[in-house]
């Protein structure tokens, strides 16, 4: 690269950002798949009527206004300008799989009930059923927020020994490698037998599936904290408590929080399956009950809620982290 | 220069140690055979003094760093430390090692607070910090992350780290090895006008002998593995010395001699 192109770059990137880049371009492809989303659940008649298709037009149609319109009079530069830019190919892409889903679904039957959905069919379920499904949700996330935090709890506490003390090491490591690999869920029948109650019984298992991963990652990352920290905080008048707060915890949290990302899928998984076990309420009931009657788009309309919840939960999880490590070069 | 002008400002005059060596044996036990490190180690370093300790590779200098501070225990023999036999690491026995070691998870700040905080006195003494990182010229990164220094901020950042808790003996393990060579001629400049001002004692290991000769008062050879004291020079000349001064570069000569490398 010559020097003078070096030098023209930047002078090209701050100018650009002062006058601003044209037209979205890809918002207005956004907008036309969109628009031909609306148009097809309107305009062509049902083969399989699954209901509410008025308001997924609406919704689509006015997803297609909004698209074009920040295509046409949108953010010019900085970062709402890059991120429309950066998920423009996204926004293409969902308005063709909306339009090829209902024409593969409702319009032609291609792909039959029950074992097919069409969008429409997932909106209708949260139209019709809204209620129940927010106490499924409300339910799902105390069990696993009582099961992960208390699973977290104690596998750091339980990491954390692990790795520091011989002792705890010599008989905790070898059982902790004999449990981890077996799923949480194969220790359902015991379960059973030592919790009072069926609730009591899913917290332990999540809690056992979301401990598992932090107290294996917390214990083999305090184990491998470079001595050389803790001969600096011993020659500077450190007792073992300052030792283990100040220098094993922060030096082993990226371990740890590994760990943790871990617990959360393992956990999310386990849930479901917990929640199979005869629970009155809750995502992984409403899953199993409605798969009884075949009643598939409930089944992936709570699909779709899990999947957001989970990801929220992650993205939540990679926030905490990123504060937590952001002096640490290569983990941000 | 500043740094001599901020030590002027220290409250209180460091405290002099004097240690004493005693027959000091030591080894390691590697896949269950006993390998000698340390072979009747006797020596003194009187208060104030700043000795050098010269040796080929793996010959044990580290360990007897090491010892001093006592993070390790000695085979055979005692280390005294104003006559008082060492059994534990203190702050007033500061060792710096090759790595800065700092910890990449707190700001250069935290990091040379971190022997007040763990003796619990950073509250009361945290402008302590701000004097030791003013001592080192590293003011203007106390919000700096380890990871975002330079090889040479990083270790006058453990300096800073060391002297914060005024120590009376600072044992410097390679301090400077790792450094690009400008950088080791400019903080040897610094560790001599600190050690003047602050009149800790001082123990170095290095591989250079001409670092050797310019800094220290004494110059102890040791031999190879297991390690004893093979010639000892004595380096009397004022401060600040310079490097082409011809009895330096005639000492230098002899010490590298005395090594059996050639001159």
């Amino acid at each position: 690269m010559s020097q003078a192109s070096q030098l023209a770059e930047p002078f090209a990137a701050s100018e650009a950002a002062r006058v601003g880049r044209p037209l979205w371009v890809p918002g207005l492809y956004a907008g036309a798949t969109w628009g031909a989303a609306a148009v097809v659940t309107k305009a062509l008649p049902n083969v399989i009527p699954f209901g509410s298709d008025d308001l997924f037009a609406i919704i689509v149609g006015l997803g297609a206004a909004v698209l074009f319109g920040l295509a046409v009079a949108g953010p010019r530069a900085g970062r709402a300008r890059e991120v429309l830019d950066h998920y423009g190919a996204w926004f293409i892409a969902i308005g063709v799989w909306l339009t090829l889903w209902e024409f593969t679904t409702a319009k032609t039957g291609w792909l039959p009930k029950p074992f097919f959905s069409a969008p429409t069919g997932l909106l209708h379920v949260y139209v019709t059923d809204w209620q129940r499904l927010l106490i499924c949700i409300g339910y799902s996330l105390r069990l696993w927020g009582l099961g992960f935090g208390l699973g977290i709890i104690a596998g750091y506490s339980g990491g954390l020994a692990l790795g520091w003390s011989k002792r705890f090491a010599y008989w905790g490591m070898p059982i902790l490698k004999f449990i981890g690999p077996v799923p949480a869920t194969a220790w359902i029948p015991v379960t059973f037998y030592f919790f009072p109650t069926m609730f009591e019984a899913s917290v332990f298992i999540v809690a056992l599936s979301s401990g598992i991963p932090v107290a294996i990652l917390t214990a083999s990352g305090v184990a491998s904290v470079d001595s050389a920290y803790y001969d600096v905080g011993r020659n500077l008048g450190a007792k073992p408590w300052y030792l283990i707060t100040r220098i094993a915890v922060p030096a082993a949290l990226p371990h740890t929080f590994v760990g943790l990302f871990m617990g959360l899928y393992y956990s999310f998984a386990v849930l479901v399956v917990a929640e199979m076990l005869g629970s009155k309420y809750g995502l992984g009931w409403y899953v199993q009950f409605q798969s009884n009657y075949s009643a598939y788009a409930n089944v992936y309309a709570t699909l779709v809620i899990m999947a957001i919840l989970c990801a929220g939960l992650v993205k939540l999880l990679f926030v905490v982290r990123d504060r937590l490590l952001r002096g640490q070069k290569g983990f941000i | 220069m500043s740094a001599v002008q901020a030590l002027r400002a220290a409250p209180e005059p460091a405290r002099n140690l004097e240690i004493t060596v005693d027959k000091v044996s030591h080894g390691f036990d590697l896949h269950g055979t006993h390998l000698p490190v340390l072979d009747d180690i006797d020596l003194k370093v009187a208060p104030g003094e700043f000795v050098a300790l010269l040796g080929p590779s793996g010959c044990g200098k580290s360990t007897l760093l090491r010892l001093i501070a006592g993070l390790d225990k000695p085979t055979h023999g005692e280390i005294a430390a104003n006559g008082r036999p060492i059994g534990e690491p203190d702050p007033s026995r500061i060792l710096v090692f090759q790595d800065p070691t700092l910890f990449p998870w707190s700001n250069v700040w935290r990091n040379v607070a971190t022997g007040l905080a763990a003796r619990g006195v950073l509250a009361s003494e945290s402008g302590r910090v701000d004097d030791a990182l003013k001592l080192v010229g590293l003011t203007a990164f106390a919000r700096a992350y380890p990871h975002q220094l330079s090889g040479g901020m990083a270790q006058r950042a453990a300096l800073a780290r060391a002297l914060v808790n005024d120590p009376a003996l600072l044992l410097l393990d390679e301090p400077l090895g790792k450094l690009d060579s400008l950088t080791r001629l400019t903080l040897q400049a610094e560790l001599v006008s600190l050690w003047l001002a602050k009149r800790f004692t001082a123990i170095l290991v290095t591989h250079d002998v001409e670092e050797a000769v310019l800094l220290s008062s004494r110059v102890l050879v040791l031999s190879d593995r297991p390690a004893r004291i093979k010639a000892e020079f004595v380096v009397d000349k004022p401060y600040p010395r310079r490097r082409d001064d011809p009895d330096l570069v005639a000492l230098r000569r002899q010490v590298l001699a005395t090594l059996g490398l050639p001159t």
